[in-house]
């Protein structure tokens, strides 16, 4: 399967996007912020799609759009009820936007399927090394910020007690998951990026009690679902993001019972 | 030493508290006692260096850091760090092996200090309100602090489990100097442990003798409450 080019890329590629998205998710899961990288990731739909629109890569519209939008939602409420109000009545003006922008083109809708769902042969060798320089700026940022953001993720309260700047460590983290959600929709698509940014992370929560082995069984499942995912996407012509969704799903209710099991012995 | 002098506070118009004029003694154990909204919380903020004053000084003792309780955690059943982990999350990030070792000297320690060391592997989501509250504990007291504040800590537990965690503060007051400025609703707790009280009245504070603190003080708030 590597002897052909569009492989080796998406392997590389899907690896850096499994490292980072395994990384960041386990923050993600931390912070109750699930439901807003879902979101980002519809907006990041539109920015692709303005991207093409405009006539600019569409992973460059994708990074500006979720870039400003989660920035924007870190300033409006500190109170998450509020702000799951206004998360989703901005997911779908942008959802809605996403579809303008794309009949608005002339791509066909085959492109637009593969913005949404993901695909294995979409990705070129240039892109590879855009993706492989976000993500290293991604992880980079993360090693630098990791005791601080791991006690503001993981005890937001005594963070703020402990006098850490909450409010900053909150927008560079938006940052970074604006990041990893643009480049993880590369390859498993905007609608399902999300999939790999909350079930390894909410996994690793069922099994282990640590940051750091959260953060190692985290991305150890990202990895082996999207290597797993591209195999069979090979081997079986389907599309690679229902493999991976399909086994991050099982591994999370596998990791629900054991913690449901561990409870009850 | 913690020094105030005609300490007063606004928020825009509004006063939250005027002229406070008191005076906390090193290895001190006292209660901040009054009703809600009184301004505990503010002064608390004001101390830590979170929130600016109006007018008026404070002085605390340079080299004295401050650990401090919160009172609301959100720990839910599903929170993943165990107590040990959940301790650590108040270390710097450190690459020397040498440090590193110091820390966990350290963490050693204040786990036997706040009798944890049997519990460091249990998830922090299914400990009890007691083992909580002393993993709180911990935690604030990591960076060594000389001043401690306890901001209702004792608020949600059963009588015996207040008992145990106020024994395990004294002990810490006794053994190690540490001042400690507990904020509470409770009565018994504050005529058992601390000899004396700031009482916040009329927008002001009044410190009194453990002898003259009266169940009234508390009961005033009570009143507030209902209305």
């Amino acid at each position: 399967m590597f002897g052909y080019e569009f492989m080796r890329s998406a392997f590389i590629a899907s690896t850096f996007i499994a490292i980072t998205a395994g990384l960041v998710g386990v923050f993600v899961v931390s912070r109750n912020m699930s439901f807003l990288s879902h979101t980002l990731s519809e907006i990041g739909f539109a920015g692709a799609s303005f991207g093409i629109l405009v006539g600019i890569s569409p992973l460059v519209g994708m990074i500006i759009f979720t870039l400003v939008s989660s920035i924007a939602v870190g300033s409006l409420s500190d109170e998450s009820s509020r702000r799951e109000a206004s998360i989703s009545a901005i997911s779908s003006l942008f959802i809605g936007l996403g579809i303008l922008f794309l009949s608005l083109s002339s791509e066909s809708s085959s492109y637009a399927t593969n913005i949404l769902f993901g695909s294995i042969v979409g990705i070129s060798g240039k892109e590879v090394n855009q993706l492989l320089i976000l993500a290293l700026f991604v992880i980079a940022i993360f090693v630098i910020f990791y005791k601080p953001l791991s006690f503001d993720s993981f005890d937001h309260i005594g963070a703020q007690a402990a006098g850490l700047k909450t409010r900053l460590l909150s927008i560079i983290f938006l940052i970074t998951l604006a990041l990893s959600v643009s480049i993880g929709a590369q390859i498993v698509g905007s609608l399902l990026v999300f999939v790999l940014l909350t079930l390894p992370a909410a996994t690793a929560k069922y099994l282990v009690h640590s940051v750091p082995k959260m953060i190692l069984v985290s991305v150890g499942l990202s990895l082996i679902g999207v290597w797993l995912g591209l195999y069979l996407a090979f081997v079986t012509n389907w599309p690679v993001t229902f493999f991976i969704s399909t086994f991050e799903v099982i591994a999370y209710f596998l990791g629900l019972s054991y913690k449901n099991w561990k409870l009850s012995h | 030493m913690i020094e105030a002098k005609d300490l007063t506070k606004r928020f825009g118009k509004q006063l939250v508290f005027q002229n406070l004029n008191f005076q906390i003694n090193d290895g001190e154990f006292i209660s901040l006692i009054g009703p809600n909204g009184s301004g505990k919380t503010t002064l608390v903020k004001i101390l830590m260096g979170l929130e600016p004053s109006s007018s008026g000084t404070l002085k605390i003792n340079e080299k004295q850091t401050i650990g401090y309780v919160p009172q609301f955690r959100n720990i839910d059943l599903d929170y993943p760090l165990n107590i040990e982990q959940f301790i650590r999350l108040n270390l710097k990030f450190t690459f020397s092996a040498k440090q590193r070792n110091h820390e966990n000297k350290i963490i050693k320690s204040i786990m036997q200090k706040t009798h944890l060391t049997d519990l460091r592997n249990r998830p922090l989501g299914l400990a009890s309100g007691g083992e909580k509250q002393k993993a709180y504990l911990a935690q604030a007291l990591l960076n060594d602090p000389k001043i401690l504040i306890l901001d209702e800590s004792t608020a949600s537990l059963d009588v015996e489990v207040k008992t145990q965690l106020m024994d395990l503060v004294q002990e810490l007051n006794q053994k190690y100097h540490l001042t400690v400025i507990f904020i509470t609703h409770d009565y018994e707790l504050t005529k058992k442990y601390t000899k004396r009280a700031l009482l916040f009245q009329n927008k002001t504070i009044v410190p009194v003798k453990v002898e003259n603190i009266s169940k009234e003080m508390f009961e005033v708030e009570a009143e507030n409450v209902r209305i």
